[in-house]
């Protein structure tokens, strides 16, 4: 088959995209210090931050589950509210999308720092978020959440409502059709989300620097110490890459297969 | 306990489309609400299962008006035409939704859900889910389901639609003696002579938001009003 100008050309580009998409990570595994790397994965920093970024980022996507599942509901039925109401809220779950993570980490400080907007009342009585283990959760929260809210929103407007009708005519009281229902059938779209907030607040490093600086143990999650070896040891850093490669691949390959494919329509 | 009588007179609307109807149906005598397309068939079915409301009117079950209760207290069992089993549950578990719904424990309503299974032949089918039936499978499912939630009332919308073409006869014949089984008042929606004739006993034809007939089947063949009933008993309206 000969193809027309155009779709070369397409093609071309295309190439070129999936070439700057997937060469870099290449040139992770061609440059790795192979020979170096066992002794370079479990030293004592590398396991810390690998710790520390695994707990940290669980914590947020729960966290995000919890918080970011029932904001995804309203949002979802948001459709027959006024515009401007409407379009405001869409915009309020967007602006972590769009927003440089510094930027994010730098208004978390203003409102939750020790002279902070809400903070200045919580230090009086000994609540301290900053530069805390606590604050690496609420940066990465803060940067996850959409992806959680929009794959659930999706789910939700995609499944069809009239099952919901069907449960209700047959006695289920609209706390029962949501648990019993609407959850379950959106479960693959909540699974999805996770997934994608997992991976985001594993990578966290913008707000989470900024917010929550980095101390050895407390703050330090692996992408900060990824940059920082950079800096003084290119092996080291590369290793740590490598880490976080591993553990994003690895999530989303086992998750998709265990849950994406999920309830037939 | 089901009810012997369905009073519906009642005007609705869904947006711009206003219905008017009012009609009687008596337990071992269903009804069948047809019509053409657009007609407002499915508007009604809506409002008497509570998922529209009405504008104005009154909707007598046994005596009571349900017209103001939210559709799970109004006992009031509804057949989708494509079913809309719930696709993350078992044929058993859909078949047991509605007495769970009512407050039995899931193991309980399972076993109450038994009987049902064998009365619909689908025990053989019991652990499947509903991607994987027939489409007769499913509506003989959608019809345990909402027989098993024990309904005052049972309604409906097109059940012969989604089925192939070569089935739908034999459908139609168990679905017949099922309806007789049935001790409460039944409203069938149908667009098709044939649903009317071996499902139905009266008939309300229903055009343009409006009634425009009401009798037998036999009656409306021998004098119909308007030109749509004249193609429907002639069955050159499938």
């Amino acid at each position: 088959m000969r193809l027309s100008g155009p779709a070369v050309i397409i093609r071309v580009i295309a190439g070129l995209a999936l070439a700057l998409l997937v060469l870099p990570l290449l040139g992770i595994l061609l440059s790795a210090p192979w020979p170096r790397l066992p002794a370079l994965l479990v030293a004592p920093a590398t396991l810390q931050a690998l710790g520390l970024s695994l707990l940290t980022a669980l914590i947020s996507t729960a966290l995000c589950l919890l918080l970011g599942t029932p904001l995804a509901v309203v949002l979802a039925r948001s459709v027959s509210w006024p515009v401007v109401p409407r379009r405001l809220l869409r915009a309020a779950v967007t602006i972590p999308l769009v927003l440089p993570p510094v930027v994010g980490g730098l208004a978390l400080l203003l409102l939750l720092g020790r002279n902070g907007i809400l903070g200045k009342y919580l230090a009086p009585i000994g609540v301290t978020i900053p530069f805390t283990t606590g604050a690496v959760v609420i940066a990465q929260t803060f940067v996850a959440m959409p992806f959680l809210v929009f794959a659930v929103e999706g789910a939700l407007r995609g499944a069809d409502r009239r099952v919901e009708l069907a449960a209700a005519s047959l006695g289920a009281s609209p706390l029962r059709v949501f648990r019993t229902v609407t959850v379950p059938l959106v479960a693959p779209g909540i699974a999805a989300g996770a997934v994608l907030c997992f991976a985001r607040a594993l990578g966290e490093f913008g707000a989470t620097i900024t917010f929550a600086g980095s101390y050895p143990g407390i703050t330090r999650t692996l992408p900060i110490a990824s940059y920082l070896a950079s800096q003084s040891d290119l092996n080291q850093s590369i290793a740590l890459a490598l880490v976080l490669l591993v553990v994003s691949v690895a999530v989303l390959l086992g998750l998709r297969d265990r849950w994406l494919p999920g309830v037939r329509g | 306990m089901t009810a012997s009588v369905l009073v519906a007179d009642f005007s609705a609307r869904q947006g711009s489309f206003q219905v008017t109807a009012a009609f009687g149906v008596v337990a071992g005598r269903p009804l069948a609400l047809v019509g053409p397309n657009g007609a407002g068939k499915t508007t009604v079915l809506n409002v008497l299962a509570g998922h529209l409301a009405v504008g104005s009117g009154s909707i007598l079950l046994g005596g009571r008006d349900i017209v103001d209760l939210a559709p799970e207290a109004r006992r009031v069992g509804l057949v989708f035409q494509d079913f809309l089993l719930f696709p993350h549950l078992t044929v058993t578990d859909n078949v047991a939704y509605g007495i769970r719904m009512r407050g039995a424990r899931r193991s309980a309503a399972r076993a109450a859900a038994l009987p049902w299974l064998e009365r619909f032949e689908l025990g053989a089918l019991a652990g499947r889910y509903p991607h994987e039936l027939s489409g007769g499978q499913a509506q003989r499912v959608a019809l345990a389901r909402a027989l098993a939630a024990e309904p005052d009332a049972l309604l409906l919308d097109e059940p012969m639609a989604a089925l192939d073409v070569e089935i739908r006869d034999e459908v139609r014949a168990e679905l017949a003696a099922h309806l007789r089984d049935f001790a409460g008042p039944t409203v069938v929606v149908t667009h098709s002579a044939a649903d009317v004739a071996a499902l139905a006993a009266d008939v309300v034809v229903l055009e343009r938001g409006a009634i425009t007939q009401r009798g037998s089947w036999a009656q409306l063949r021998a004098a119909p009003a308007t030109p749509y009933v004249r193609r429907l008993v002639e069955r050159r309206e499938e």
